[in-house]
């Protein structure tokens, strides 16, 4: 055997450098880690690192800033745009980003975001739907599909007593300050890649200056969903994407301009 | 400077900008909209960052996050939206992070009157929010105590990474009076060294309040309260008037402290051996002074715009051997200094010691002067 001279050779696939390289607390199959991962990349690609802030919000999502190698803050449930309001307008020149669960979001971030959207707040919002509220155990969350079983809607949820789904990206997309809005999922290897060339678009909007933009992804919970982890992408690529349609809600001219 | 004629709440506004203030985020509330409005033209006329958030639970997160960049940060509200901005306060006195809050405290509880009040002293100097925090809170008399104090507490906050509170009675907030404003500061150019900046490796921060190791939270919660019994032993603000050979002290703090002393004024012409303490810093509490004027006096009056919230401080540290008294108006009235005056004649011409508490006997007595 000859040794190889790995100096010799080209790096086409690493460990992002905005990724701490630590063990997962995540339960297997979760795709939280997944997107930890992409928004790395595109920091590390876009070199953002040294002038991001990140705001980690209430749930599973709480611990981003363990794994992200960027500066943090720590937002009450809910509040992470509104934080990332006043971290962005004190430090205009930096980027800012929120990292949020659908229960954090859209249920009781509700009215904060749909206002950080409509001011075209110079933010980005990486938004994980997974249908559930992971850190509790598995509740309803304001995502949770109709007929779906959680912990609180043991019978299945039922739109006549619980109401319909919130649909963030319809819903953000009528804003006129919103700049990117854009739905993709993490079942598979062709949608991860969609999800971070989306998710780059969202950071590039906001270095242009361009206004609000927000990536939604839909993303697996096998434990709470009581599914093992190969039947959990399944049921999101089955269930989720039908009443979740993927695809861009709202892009910026210049950003569907842009070639990334 | 010279002196000239302010509103209490555009002169509080104007005191933090010449403070040094960096960012505001509010939004509107009577009786303190005049300070949004008023920091609506002058921080952007500053290239200073304004914002009127789109509720107060945004606005104090804005603050939080301003507050985490390092950043001299304000925001002023009125009881109600106090209520909503306690969550913020909880989480941001966890982080450790400066900030400054005006309250303007208005009649309560529930959406209440929008005339002044003093029913915010508990939720703002007893907690309010979860968990074992506390904030600096000074209360100021008149339009230029304001001033001052706004001044003075953003170096208070950022001395001890605490929230500094103002409860200005929403009479000081209304009211217009002379006041002279104090020098423009520098904005400040140097970051703390625990402020997020944008940072990877082993410059990278993080700015928390959660700590799921029980252990780790336990030490944070006694390092607050460790570093609150600093803030005990240096900053305990208060003052004094006709106490010398006083044998009646009358209590009070704010508006409620400015009308009594008209009726010490009074009382004294009348040849009545009273003084009053004003307490300045409600928190920390001047307790020693209460103390020692309890050992000197044989009645102590308490006079507030509320049911008697710091008479549960006064009484803290006053023996059974001095009487204690309540004098209190609510819901947005005020004490006019003749209703405080017969308090103190009532008590000079001498009262039966009771083992009722002073909040009853009162309540009693508003039975003759209220129908409820």
């Amino acid at each position: 055997m000859v040794a190889m001279d790995l100096s010799e050779m080209e790096v086409v696939y690493q460990h992002p450098h905005a990724l701490v390289d630590m063990y997962t607390h995540f339960c297997p199959g979760c795709t939280h880690g997944v997107a930890h991962r992409l928004v790395a990349e595109v920091l590390d690609e876009m070199a953002l690192s040294e002038r991001t802030i990140g705001v980690a919000s209430v749930g599973c999502s709480v611990f981003s800033y363990n794994y992200l190698n960027i500066d943090f803050v720590q937002a009450p449930h809910g509040r992470a745009p509104a934080m990332a309001t006043g971290v962005k307008r004190v430090l205009p020149d930096h980027i800012v980003m929120t990292y949020q669960g659908d229960g954090d979001m859209i249920s009781i971030g509700a009215g904060e975001i749909v206002a950080a959207a409509g001011r075209g707040e110079n933010i980005t919002v990486i938004f994980i739907n997974n249908a559930n509220y992971g850190m509790t155990g598995g509740q309803m969350a304001p995502t949770t599909l109709p007929g779906m079983k959680t912990s609180s809607s043991p019978n299945g949820r039922d739109v006549e007593q619980a109401g319909y789904p919130i649909l963030a990206c319809e819903l953000l997309s009528t804003q006129q300050g919103a700049s990117y809005i854009a739905r993709r999922s993490l079942h598979d290897p062709k949608n991860i890649r969609m999800a971070k060339k989306a998710i780059r678009l969202a950071f590039e909007t906001q270095v242009r200056g361009l206004g609000f933009s927000m990536v939604e992804l839909l993303s697996t919970c096998p434990t709470n969903w009581h599914m093992t982890p190969v039947k959990a992408v399944k049921w999101l690529e089955e269930k989720m994407i039908p009443y979740y349609p993927l695809g861009d809600y709202k892009v910026h001219p210049t950003i569907s301009e842009l070639k990334v | 400077m010279a002196r000239e004629l302010w509103k209490g709440n555009e002169a509080f506004a104007e005191a933090a900008v010449r403070a040094g203030l960096q960012a505001y985020f509010g939004y509107p509330i009577t009786p303190q909209t005049e300070a949004l409005e008023y920091l609506s033209a002058r921080m952007p006329e500053l290239g200073r960052a304004f914002l009127q958030a789109e509720s107060e639970l945004g606005a104090i997160n804005m603050v939080y996050g301003a507050a985490c960049t390092g950043a001299r940060v304000m925001t002023s509200t009125s009881s109600p939206g106090t209520s909503l901005m306690m969550e913020g306060l909880s989480y941001i006195a966890a982080t450790e992070v400066p900030m400054v809050l005006v309250d303007v405290v208005r009649g309560g509880p529930g959406l209440g009157t929008i005339q002044p009040s003093q029913g915010d002293y508990n939720q703002i100097v007893h907690g309010g929010g979860h968990g074992d925090y506390h904030c600096i809170v000074l209360a100021p008399s008149t339009v230029q105590e304001a001033v001052d104090q706004v001044y003075e507490i953003f170096d208070l906050a950022e001395k001890y990474r605490s929230i500094g509170v103002i409860l200005l009675d929403g009479t000081i907030g209304q009211m217009i009076e002379p006041a002279e404003m104090p020098p423009m500061r520098e904005i400040r150019k140097e970051i703390p060294e625990w402020a997020v900046r944008g940072g990877t490796g082993s410059n990278k921060r993080v700015l928390t309040s959660v700590h799921l190791v029980p252990e780790d939270m336990e030490v944070l919660d006694l390092r607050l309260i460790k570093k609150w019994q600093e803030v005990e032993k240096n900053e305990v603000r208060f003052t004094e008037y006709y106490m010398d050979d006083a044998k009646i002290a009358v209590v009070g703090f704010g508006t409620a402290g400015r009308i009594a002393l008209s009726a010490v004024r009074t009382a004294r012409a009348l040849g009545i051996p009273v003084g009053l303490i004003r307490p300045i810093s409600l928190s920390p509490f001047p307790y020693q002074a209460i103390k020692e004027a309890a050992a000197q006096v044989d009645h102590i009056l308490v006079v507030e715009m509320n049911s008697g919230m710091m008479l549960e401080d006064v009484m803290k540290v006053v023996k059974d051997s001095t009487n204690v008294e309540f004098y209190g108006r609510m819901g947005g009235i005020m004490p006019f200094p003749d209703e405080i005056l017969s308090e103190i004649q009532r008590i000079a011409s001498g009262t039966t010691p009771s083992d009722i508490h002073p909040r009853d006997r009162w309540l009693k007595r508003m039975e003759s002067v209220v129908d409820f």
